[in-house]
């Protein structure tokens, strides 16, 4: 008996171990959600206008992350295999629902400018990717850092997707908490009665796709490993 | 300790540790009922607690938005931080009115959501849903048909009376119909001699992108400005199909976006008939 509780105290290993730290940086790069799974791109292209929305958004899938991960490895030996599918569902809707009321109630405007898309986190194949996957089979410490680690390799593509975008399609850069800081002089603007017309190939979803492919680019030219043999 | 102490206290705590596994198999169907019903329950109980936790600010917030698309279309633009106080230095009065144009309720006091008797309060949206929706389905067009079935609904109407930043009176009338997938609403704002319109905005809950929500853009909006409802024919407004060649009283509607046009077409005609029987009575009062 003895030795049993020895040997579960040298396998319990501390929450940053070297194996953890892979569970945070792997999804940055290796294998990030976006640019190497090709997962949760339809919101990628919706919200990247700006990137307030981008940021709130990305918040958002954090938080449901966070919360669905660390959920479902704690219920992870309780839930009945046969419905494992619906309880995940359930976990991620109800956190979902509950990011879409906090922004209704305190941040009305963003919660209109992502009108549906909040509500299509529940179906973003990377949450639902890392609870099958990941969450089912894990502690909540792992658990817990591989939501981290999967929402900032979600969260910096769109950031930067929505920075050039912004920046190129409508000439400012929103941040938050501050509004839209334009780069030229109002007055400029067509809107304003100027010369400045706000680039329609930036701004319309397409964009972001080449974006998308630009990134991927980069990082499979630096990260061979990453290509696949036909 | 002893030995047979300890190993009880490791017994207890592997039970601990591991109660529902040790005890019950999780794959049968009396657990798996057991763990559907607990979770809907305490899922239940989370999102009712935060609906109801946050439902004041949101109400709120809606409030806001309604003035803030009140007041656009008057061509004033307010935010969040200032929509109250412009819409109670722009909206001098509010009415309600009953389907046959008679005035059932107005008020010039401040602004209260809460007020159910307020005809700001009104929620046309929900009428719409409710009653209004079905019965123009089925009248299919025929107006008397309409007017039957929507006679004992005891419908109210909205109204606001703007004062305009050049003096003039304007009157804004909340719309809402149906687009191609879902609800569309917006609000109409007539001149003082109630047929020439002064502005107009839409929005959407679900239209097309690049199509059918065009509607909410100012290209589409700015054309409505200065049209006049025409009394004597057979429709007061005509939004037309793409391209059709455009008179006084109509406006060119939005090329693959049909069906959402023919919805602005229909909520205009169906909601300012009503509005154009309360104007009659009250110019016949003045007279």
């Amino acid at each position: 008996m003895s030795t049993e509780t020895a040997a579960a105290t040298a396998k319990k290993e501390s929450l940053f171990s070297k194996q953890n730290k892979k569970l945070l940086t792997d999804p940055l790069d290796d294998s990030n959600p976006i640019t190497v799974q090709v997962l949760g791109i339809c919101s990628a292209l919706a919200i990247t206008v700006q990137l307030q929305q981008a940021v709130i958004m990305s918040l958002s899938v954090l938080f449901v992350m966070i919360g669905g991960n660390v959920i479902v490895s704690l219920l992870r030996n309780m839930i009945p295999d046969r419905i494992r599918i619906i309880v995940q569902l359930v976990v991620v809707a109800s956190l979902v629902i509950i990011v879409d009321q906090v922004l209704k109630a305190f941040q009305p405007e963003i919660s209109e400018k992502l009108s549906v898309f909040v509500g299509l986190i529940i179906t973003n194949c990377i949450i639902m990717g890392r609870l099958e996957a990941f969450a089912l089979g894990n502690k909540p410490g792992p658990s817990f850092l591989d939501a981290i680690g999967n929402a900032m390799g979600y969260a910096w593509i769109l950031l930067v997707v929505s920075i050039v975008r912004e920046v190129f399609g409508s000439g400012a850069i929103s941040l938050p908490g501050m509004g839209q800081v334009k780069f030229l002089p109002t007055s400029w603007f067509m809107s304003e009665g100027g010369f400045y017309e706000n680039n329609n190939l930036m701004i319309l979803p397409p964009m972001a796709l080449i974006t998308v492919g630009i990134i991927i680019w980069i990082q499979r030219s630096r990260n061979q490993a990453l290509i696949e043999e036909n | 300790m002893s030995a047979s102490a300890r190993s009880v206290l490791w017994r207890l705590k592997v039970q601990l540790h591991n109660p529902i596994t040790m005890a019950i198999d999780k794959n049968s169907t009396s657990y798996t009922f057991g763990f559907s019903i607990a979770m809907v329950v305490v899922v239940g109980a989370a999102l009712a607690f935060t609906a109801l936790s946050l439902k004041d600010r949101q109400d709120a917030n809606a409030a806001d938005k309604k003035m803030m698309d009140i007041l656009g279309a008057i061509g004033v633009k307010a935010n969040r931080t200032n929509a109250n106080t412009l819409f109670a230095d722009y909206v001098i009065e509010r009415v309600a009115i009953d389907m046959d144009g008679r005035q059932v309720s107005a008020t010039s006091e401040a602004v209260n959501p809460k007020d159910k008797a307020d005809p700001f309060s009104i929620d046309v949206k929900k009428d719409y849903r409710a009653s209004i929706k079905s019965a123009v389905k089925a009248a299919d067009g025929d107006e008397e048909v309409l007017a039957a079935a929507l006679a004992d609904k005891d419908l109210q109407f909205p109204l606001f009376r703007c004062v305009t930043d050049a003096g003039d009176n304007v009157y804004v009338i909340p719309v809402v119909g149906s687009g191609l997938w879902g609800p569309i609403w917006g609000y109409v704002a007539l001149e003082d001699d109630m047929t020439t319109i002064f502005g107009a905005n839409f929005d959407h809950k679900t239209e097309t992108p690049g199509l059918g929500a065009e509607i909410k853009e100012s290209f589409f909006t700015e054309k409505f400005k200065g049209k006049k409802l025409n009394t004597e024919g057979a429709a007061l407004f005509s939004v037309l199909k793409g391209g059709a060649p455009t008179d006084e009283s109509s406006v060119d509607g939005i090329t693959g976006g049909t069906i959402t046009s023919k919805g602005v077409d229909e909520m205009i005609n169906r909601t300012l008939k009503v509005y154009l029987r309360y104007f009659e009575t009250q110019t016949r009062a003045q007279r």
